[in-house]
């Protein structure tokens, strides 16, 4: 058995040399040794002098902090306390936002009344495409809805479309918002296919406006009419800002192919409010898009005749069009999906709450 | 091969190149495109150039080319703005290098002329403390003895003097001599052996003899070191520019990947091919849905008759929209947060050495990560483990072992007594402890004496020699060294040295003493490489007793010897000493087999016992990194017995009955392999046992083993999780990383000494321990550090927090991406899969490089837990080893969150906004805000630990993201115009938000 004089010091702390155990293979039996005799040598190493260096950043200060990682740091740990509580905390905000979400919803009073078959006539129902396209039949067409709810005014009048992709790809590109706001010398490329027609640039160019929507729609209550207003249907910011006050249409739908309406050539493009609401495409297939505003209460069971215009062709690939009488509420019109997504997430927390509760209680960690 | 230099010869062309150094990696002209280049090899570069390039086909392209030009250009013009830095820094020292003015002879006249104007054949005059300017063969100094002191530090790390001697041919030359002597130098072609030159040197008539004088190593100056202590020196150019010794060692070192990297381009490669499987699927139904549908649409206004190429733009489109996949910040985010590791290490005032005022250094930025994932550290001991600080301690001389008391040789009573009384055996164990090394005495102006010594040891014994009053005071050239001893002045002349070889494992030194013109060979060295040669009749084994005593006290041992040699003797040995040392082809096996014509017949005078003490820490250090399931391996040059005792000491074995050693010994190939048989046998028995297995092998055991029973070698390495390799030579340190890394191991090496440096190099991880060797390793290394128990830190805090933070940051960019192109897909289908892009090119932009970006290089702050629990439980550490956080599970865990909050964004965004709300911008703005929203909260949650940095950065960006959006709503302009002000006074817009992050909790 030798005995070893040894030592170990945390490079931090005062040198303080505190004995320690040292085996041998021969014994494996600890054996203490006092540290007198390394002393000398070992003082150098563990000195924990805390001069000042240069180069290097102070002692103190944030940034001292940041370098050494030890900035001060809120930790928060996900005790199941902490879940339990952040989904009951979800849950009791979720369900009455859900109730009141529902509640406003339901408050809205709503006519949706699909029009695009009923208002073809009996022969061309095999061949609805032919009937849309023979410019030489009347395209009047009344319709008769029941209101069932008081609906206050203003009443929304909307057109809704199915099936209409003004997101595609190609159609959506095909507008110029240069040439809307400054006018035809700005006819460019973007346009495409609906750029110029026999050598002259259209305006507006494109495909959007090309299609534009074109049935019109009026209103009588008993043997009153209904007065719409159509003005102020469009955004402000559209008319004031993207849609030039000098603008004309020109050469617009002159084309050997007419796609939708035709406008006013002597109305500027900033008062086009049709066009204005229809330039601003839809994202999904299904949309509606502000016809107009009626400014007169109707009472339930009321009888509301329309009188349409079934100009636009959706007959070639299936769309459905619908007018849609709408009252409003500070969440929008009709639509129950956030009341019920508020309901179901709210209550699920509230289950799960619950659930982690007594795992909790079951079997506290 | 061979290169003739014809001294100072005009008329004589060569057409060597001249000493213009060029490191710089570029020119001006070139730049551009060899950068580009350099740039474009990454695949992932390639893939964005490829997308950005089809975006510049409007026909196709969703968004505007910017999106992707934009962030392309600013990385591209980051790292090339690094790339032209770092050149340009070494431009410019270069040419103060190639501008410095140097004295040259010309025409037999000195001449000032620019460094890189130096021609081989030049005679270059060079003045104290002045670089050395290319690879010159000494010819004069102004030392009357022929020497000249240089400092090596920039070529081999080791920052003390090193004595460099004129040849022998050119002694007696005097400075007007000097400027007009004529003759040749054969000399190899340029190589990059630092410690090696095997040259010969003939000088012409009238000068002298005309005899072949040979040339060594030490008659060189070599290009970057600093002549010191010597006034002037000056030698022919041999090597010049970029072929000197140092241009040829200047190589471009490997690039180093982390496992994590390689994981990550994997699971690039795979989202790749995930990407082309959409493009493929959604591509060929777009195809159909547009033959089926859209041309039944006439205001989409499909022609009829298309060019063929049609039916790609619709593939081509979604490649396009799913290219942001792959996300274009990942590499910038990686490189900044390696390279905030990497200045954390740099700034951690824990793992900075205030005895050596040391800072940890890491000089390879990129590879923190794998810091953490490390399995095997292999490490060397002298210097690593231990101080490398050698006390002299105990001795054994002629039998009486002194120091045993006390611990300490130099205080042993006896010992002193001994050397008063001039007890023989003492006196001339202490003289040859004085004599027989290369240490060089270096009096101050105060007159005390300091010491030069290029190994500890000789420090060590030349010190205790002078404590015992020998003293070693002078020492000039190789000739002449003077003693003192109790006032007593002793000549003696320095007749040759026989060098120490690793082979040899010994020195000697032939001295004559100028008062009794007696011839002494003093010999020390390992006691087996000394002991054989002892003289018949000796009793040697008091000595072996000895010996084992302090090796197993953990010190080491030196075994000195002397022989008085006869005139004839040593004349006839001298001749074959000189022949052998102008040798020109393997110089050093002749030296040695003449060196061995001399040494035997020994007087052993006795045993020295240095003690190299353990580092501070080093036990706790191993005992904890061996317990966050960590193997060590330790190699070590040292002899067996000593190395064992080390190991036991640092905890790196157990003694019995707790662990086990198994020796893997033999000297013929059928010893070694029957040997290692039964280890691999015991290992295979035993590895259930909770038994500390480690196993010993010895460099020649190693040697053979290496070379036939690899695949034996190679199971047992995997089977057990200590091993001690003594003896071993530098290159089977690296042999033994390179076999550890071809069983799939992170490997670490770490070391402190020019010999560890191979296996730095080699292993995933080299470490260099800036210590008393030098600052070879260290320079070598990826990482330096002062003390081996830094280690613990750089590996379980560092290393871990690496890997965690980079395991999110990696996953987390792919999520987001993932998440945004999830969303498009999604669109798609309500858009008749025509590759519509829902979002605006900015908005795009914005969020892959500024929103998403951002909040998550915060996690370079992040801890997940504290650095005292992770020290404390270092099993933690398997967590990374095994690769927990950052695999294809945990990966696809990602992939899944990010389709599963795509969907249920998309969802609540179109039903909430459905019917008169489903504007295409707004809807498009609710979408990337419920992203936004849904990133915040995810980020949050990822993170565990939160500075006001981190606050700042997730919630300052989230308004920034609402700033920047409604400013963007100001410009009549823009398509955005208004909508932001509009969805912000909307009440469902709000509502929308905060159901869309509650989705995260479920």
């Amino acid at each position: 058995l030798s005995h070893l004089p040894f030592c170990f010091f945390s490079g931090s702390s005062p040198p303080i040399c505190r004995p320690c155990e040292v085996r041998t293979p021969a014994s494996g039996r600890g054996s203490r040794v006092e540290l007198a005799a390394v002393m000398d040598e070992a003082g150098s190493s563990a000195s924990a002098g805390s001069a000042p260096r240069g180069g290097r950043p102070a002692r103190s200060g944030v940034f001292y902090k940041f370098t050494q990682q030890d900035l001060p740091a809120w930790k928060p740990a996900m005790t199941p306390g902490y879940v339990i509580a952040i989904f009951l905390i979800i849950g009791i905000i979720f369900v009455p936002v859900g109730l009141i979400c529902l509640q406003a919803s339901n408050r809205v009073a709503e006519i949706v009344h699909r029009y695009d078959i009923d208002c073809v006539p009996d022969a061309y129902r095999s061949n609805k495409q032919a009937y849309i396209k023979d410019s030489s039949i009347s395209k009047k067409c009344i319709q008769k809805v029941k209101v069932q709810y008081h609906m206050k005014a203003p009443i929304y009048v909307y057109y809704e479309l199915d099936n209409f992709y003004q997101n595609h790809r190609r159609y959506i590109k095909s507008r110029s918002d240069k040439q809307l706001r400054h006018g035809l010398q700005y006819t460019d490329s973007s346009c495409s296919p609906i750029e110029r027609s026999n050598g002259l640039p259209v305006v507006p160019c494109g495909l959007i406006a090309w299609s534009l929507f074109n049935d019109t729609y009026d209103f009588t209550r008993g043997s009153m009419g209904l007065m719409v207003d159509r003005k102020n249907i469009s955004w402000r910011s559209d008319r004031e800002h993207k849609y030039g006050k000098d603008v004309y249409p020109f050469n617009f739908q002159n084309g050997s192919l007419i796609g939708g309406g035709k406008l006013d050539p002597d109305i500027p493009l900033s008062n086009q409010e049709d066009l204005i609401v229809w330039m601003r495409a839809a994202a999904l297939p299904q949309f509606r898009k502000l016809y107009g505003v009626i400014e007169e209460d109707i009472q339930a069971d009321e009888t509301i005749t329309m009188h349409i215009t079934n100009n636009y062709n959706t007959y070639s690939f299936g769309g459905k069009k619908s007018l849609v009488l709408t009252t409003s509420t500070w969440l929008g019109g009709k639509n129950d999906f956030l009341g019920y997504a508020y309901l179901i997430t709210g209550s699920s927390s509230i289950f799960l709450c619950i659930l982690f509760a007594l795992i909790h209680v079951k079997i506290p960690r | 091969m061979k290169r003739f230099v014809y001294i100072n010869d005009e008329s004589y062309q060569n057409d060597y190149c001249d000493n213009q150094i060029s490191n710089t990696k570029y020119t001006l002209w070139n730049f551009l495109p060899k950068n580009l280049w350099e740039q474009f090899r990454r695949f992932m570069n390639q893939y964005f150039l490829l997308i950005a390039c089809l975006q510049l086909w409007s026909l196709i392209t969703p968004v505007n080319p910017a999106s992707t030009w934009g962030p392309l250009i600013v990385i591209f013009a980051v790292s090339a703005t690094k790339e032209a830095w770092d050149d340009y820094n070494r431009y410019i020292s270069d040419k103060q290098a190639n501008e410095k003015k140097v004295w040259i002879v010309k025409n037999g006249a000195r001449k000032h002329i620019q460094a890189q104007d130096i021609r081989v054949g030049n005679i270059v005059w060079i003045r104290e403390n002045e670089e050395v300017p290319c690879d010159l063969v000494l010819t004069g100094t102004s030392e009357p003895q022929g020497i000249c002191h240089v400092e090596t530090a920039a070529l081999d790390g080791e920052i003390d003097l090193k004595t460099r001697v004129i040849p022998t041919t050119c002694i007696g030359l005097d400075s007007e001599q000097l400027h007009k002597i004529k003759g040749v130098i054969e000399c190899p072609i340029p190589d990059k052996d630092i410690r090696r030159f095997d040259a010969n040197i003939r000088l012409f008539p009238p000068f002298i003899d005309n005899d072949i004088c040979p040339l060594t190593i030490n008659n060189t100056l070599l290009q970057s070191c600093y002549l010191r202590n010597t006034e002037w020196a000056c030698g022919v150019a041999v090597y010049t520019g970029n072929e000197t010794k140092l241009g040829m060692s200047r190589g471009v070192p490997e690039p180093k990947l982390t496992a994590m990297d390689a994981m990550i381009d994997k699971l690039t490669g795979a989202i790749f091919l995930f990407q082309l499987a959409v493009v493929v699927v959604l591509g060929s139904a777009g195809n159909v849905w547009k033959d089926t549908e859209a041309r039944k649409q006439w205001y989409v206004k499909y022609d009829d008759d298309e060019p063929w190429y049609q039916i790609l733009v619709i593939p081509l489109r979604f490649e396009l929209l799913c290219s942001i996949m792959i996300p274009i910040s990942i590499k910038v985010s990686l490189d900044f947060v390696k390279s905030m590791y990497a200045k954390f290490i740099d700034w951690d005032e824990e793992i900075y050495d205030q005895e050596t005022d040391t800072p940890a250094h890491a000089a390879n930025t990129a590879i923190s990560e794998d810091l953490g994932q490390v399995e095997y550290i292999l490490t060397d001991k002298t210097g690593t483990l231990t101080e490398n600080k050698m006390i002299f301690r105990r001795c054994c001389i002629a039998g009486t072992l002194y120091g045993n008391e006390s611990g300490d040789a130099l205080k042993d009573i006896e010992l002193l007594n001994a050397v008063a009384d001039n007890s023989p055996h003492v006196i001339k164990f202490l003289t040859v402890m004085a004599l027989c090394n290369t240490v060089i005495p270096i009096k101050s102006p105060s007159g005390t004496i300091s010491y030069k010594a290029q190994s500890q040891d000789e420090d060590a014994l030349v010190n205790a020699a002078s404590n015992l009053h020998v003293v070693l005071v002078s020492k000039n050239g190789n000739n002449a060294a003077e003693i003192h001893f109790n006032r007593r002045v002793i000549q003696y002349e320095i007749l040759d040295i026989l060098e120490f070889t690793s082979d040899r494992k010994r020195m000697s030194i032939v001295i004559s003493d100028s008062q009794s013109g007696k011839i002494f060979l003093l010999s020390k060295g390992a006691d087996e490489a000394i002991l054989p040669l002892a003289y018949c009749g000796q009793q040697i084994k008091t000595f072996v007793d000895a010996v084992d005593k302090y090796a197993q006290l953990g010190l080491r041992t030196l075994c000195l010897g002397w022989r008085e040699l006869s005139l004839e003797e040593y004349l006839e040995w001298s001749r074959l000493f000189k022949e052998a040392n102008s040798a020109l082809v393997d110089r050093e096996w002749k030296v040695a087999e003449v060196c061995q014509k001399l040494e035997h017949t020994l007087d052993i005078l006795g045993i020295s016992a240095i003690e190299d003490r353990l580092q501070d820490g080093v036990p706790e250090t191993i005992e904890i990194l061996r317990q966050s399931g960590i193997n060590f391996w330790m190699l070590t040059g040292d002899k067996q017995s000593t190395a064992i005792q080390i190991a036991l000491l640092c905890n790196l074995i157990s003694s019995e009955p707790k662990g086990q050693l198994l020796y893997i010994n033999g000297k013929t190939e059928d010893e070694v392999a029957r040997s290692l048989e039964r280890v691999l046998l015991t290992m295979r028995i035993t590895s259930s046992e909770p038994k500390e297995l480690a196993f010993v092998v010895d460099g020649w055991a190693l040697e053979i083993i290496l070379t036939r029973y690899k695949e034996a070698f190679t199971e047992l390495a995997v089977l057990s999780k200590t091993a001690i390799c003594c003896r071993v030579t530098p290159s089977q340190k690296a042999q033994l990383v390179k076999l550890l890394k071809s069983c799939d191991y992170r490997t670490l090496a770490i070391g402190d000494g020019g010999n560890d440096v191979r296996m730095i190099q080699q292993a995933h991880i080299g470490v260099g321990i800036s210590g008393r060797e030098g600052l070879q390793a260290a320079r070598a290394a990826d990482y330096s550090i002062g003390k081996f128990r830094f280690l613990k830190r750089l590996i379980l805090v560092h290393g871990r927090y690496s890997y965690n933070r980079t395991a999110f940051l990696s996953q987390y960019s792919f999520y987001k991406s993932l998440l945004i192109c999830f969303i498009q897909i999604l669109f798609s289908f309500v858009s008749g899969i025509a590759g519509t892009s829902l979002f605006n090119s900015v908005s795009l932009m914005a969020y892959n490089v500024f929103y998403t970006s951002i909040p998550v290089l915060t996690t370079v702050l992040d801890k997940d837990l504290s650095e005292k629990t992770v020290t404390q439980n270092p099993e933690i550490l398997l967590y990374c080893q095994a690769g927990r956080l950052l695999n294809p599970s945990t990966f696809a865990g990602w992939f899944g969150r990010s389709l599963y909050h795509a969907i249920v964004v998309f969802l609540i965004t179109i039903h909430a906004y459905a019917n008169e709300k489903s504007e295409m911008e707004e809807l498009s703005m609710v979408a990337l805000s419920g992203s936004i929203w849904l990133q915040a909260f995810v980020v949050t949650l990822e993170m565990s630990s939160f500075t006001f940095l981190q606050f700042l950065a997730i919630w300052g960006n989230f308004a920034a993201f609402y700033v920047i959006n409604l400013c963007i709503s100001t410009i009549p302009t823009a398509g955005m115009y208004t909508i932001m002000f509009r969805l912000c006074r909307q009440p469902s817009y709000w509502i929308t938000m905060l159901v869309s992050i509650t989705i995260m909790f479920f």
